[in-house]
């Protein structure tokens, strides 16, 4: 090991140095520009935080996930897990959903409900977009319903507002950033292929994330609450997904 | 333990191993003589974690591809739709989760070793130097891996994510649609593990040839 000289010395030393400082540096600056997501501290947070911070720098945040034509739509649009058993779910299936309601709470000028029939009011939205599971099976629909953001525009929301979370009455809760909540795809669903959600793609109400995996796409909604920080929500990895291993952010 | 002394950019070269001493002349040193004698450490590192990001890379592959082992052509597909391929690998799910977190990590460390290798490989003249000693056909198979299949495996990855296609469709449309990206990344992946297999067993028997 003779070989190791002063000057090497000094030069590693200067660049492990520089490192150090550069990478304290990249943390100041991804927080300041909102590039961390909240699993950061998980197991797997490097990598996650790293493909965030990436699509987040590289890929406009308007920029939309791909549509297709009716002829797209696929011949089958499998599942994953059933609907809710809960007696609260089963409750509202047994008038067909008559008395659900939507509840919009948190960060909002005017916490509101709305009924399924009050929604339908609202301007209508399709997309024919792909749901890709992330098992590696994929599926195209069309699917209907009224845009999130106009819904969060008729309640207001606060300026201090940060994410968006999704209560479904499965334990799937999850959560968006504000931004991708008020993407123009992302849509609050009630019907596919023409009719009205099956049981096991969500009824009443769905979520549609078409830029990420399909488990980000909610089922069966209950509540949506606007909030500055998602810590105090569950584990505060911001989703039921991310405490189960899975990635918090599934734009892949 | 290897010690290595040597002019750089000389062709002759020293090297002390188990106690013996070995003169390497480049001009006639088969592909093991350079290989095992005049490495740069900062090359050898960066190999090494590519290595390893490649073998998670792999693990953590085949966890993800047994929660659905159907391959498909075209842009969906699904259960009840044709497969392609059905691959003879029973369906075990639960493993997706962790398969998927760590195949990203390790994508990430693949990206980062991998530059780190290029930038190694070009300051310490590594190319230049190791690659003309090198036979034919390895020389072909080592472009083929750098210049073919790791372009088209990132590539095929980056094809099945609905948010960079969002931004950049002419990925995902030029090669058929998501699911025959997915197709090809598991054909590509097929073939780098073919390369690193023959890749080991090579050096492995050059490395006992040169005893």
């Amino acid at each position: 090991m003779g070989a190791i000289t002063r000057r090497a010395l000094i030069r590693s030393g200067l660049a492990a140095a520089a490192g150090v400082s550069g990478l304290a540096g990249a943390a100041r600056l991804a927080e300041r520009y909102r590039l961390i997501p909240p699993d950061y501290r998980t197991l797997y947070g490097i990598g996650q935080t790293l493909t965030y911070a990436s699509h987040r720098i590289v890929t406009p945040t308007a920029s939309l996930a791909r549509e297709f034509t009716r002829r797209d739509i696929s011949p089958v649009a499998p599942v994953n897990g059933p609907a809710p058993e809960s007696d609260a779910y089963l409750e509202l299936l047994e008038d067909d959903f008559g008395k659900w309601r939507l509840a919009i709470e948190g960060l909002v000028a005017r916490p509101s409900s709305f009924s399924l029939a009050e929604l339908k009011r609202l301007p209508l939205r399709s997309q024919i977009t792909m749901h890709t599971c992330e098992e590696g099976w994929s599926f195209i629909a069309e699917w209907t319903g009224v845009l999130l953001s106009d819904v969060l525009t008729m309640t207001g929301v606060d300026a201090r507002a940060r994410y968006v979370v999704f209560i479904p009455y499965d334990q799937w809760w999850d959560s968006l950033e504000l931004q991708e909540a008020l993407h123009p795809q992302t849509l609050l669903a009630w019907g596919m292929n023409g009719e009205d959600l099956s049981l096991d793609h969500g009824a009443p109400l769905r979520l549609r994330v078409p830029k990420q995996m399909g488990y980000k796409s909610i089922k069966f909604l209950s509540r949506i609450r606007v909030v500055d920080t998602l810590e105090d929500v569950g584990q505060g990895l911001g989703s039921a997904s991310a405490e189960a291993g899975y990635a918090w952010y599934a734009g892949i | 333990m290897v010690s290595i002394q040597g002019v750089c950019g000389g062709s002759r070269y020293t090297r002390v191993a188990r106690g013996k001493i070995f003169t390497l002349d480049l001009r006639r040193a088969g592909p093991t003589g350079y290989d095992r004698a005049v490495h740069p450490t900062l090359v050898r590192i960066t190999h090494w974690t590519n290595a390893l990001g490649f073998f998670a890379l792999v693990i953590s592959g085949v966890a993800i591809l047994l929660a659905h082992p159907r391959l498909y052509w075209g842009e969906t597909g699904a259960i009840g739709m044709p497969a392609l391929v059905e691959l003879p690998l029973p369906f075990v799910f639960g493993h997706s989760g962790w398969g998927r977190s760590l195949h990203f990590l390790s994508g990430w460390v693949c990206v980062f070793s991998g530059i780190a290798y290029i930038v190694a490989a070009l300051l310490t003249r590594h190319f230049q130097k190791g690659f003309r000693s090198y036979s034919r056909t390895r020389q072909i198979a080592y472009l083929g891996v750098v210049f073919l299949l790791f372009p088209a495996v990132l590539w095929t990855g980056l094809a099945m994510s609905p948010t960079v296609t969002s931004a950049l469709p002419a990925l995902v449309t030029s090669v058929a649609g998501q699911q025959t990206a997915r197709t090809l990344h598991f054909a590509v992946a097929a073939a780098l593990l073919a390369f690193a297999g023959g890749h080991v067993i090579l050096v492995w028997a050059q490395s006992r040839a040169a005893r």
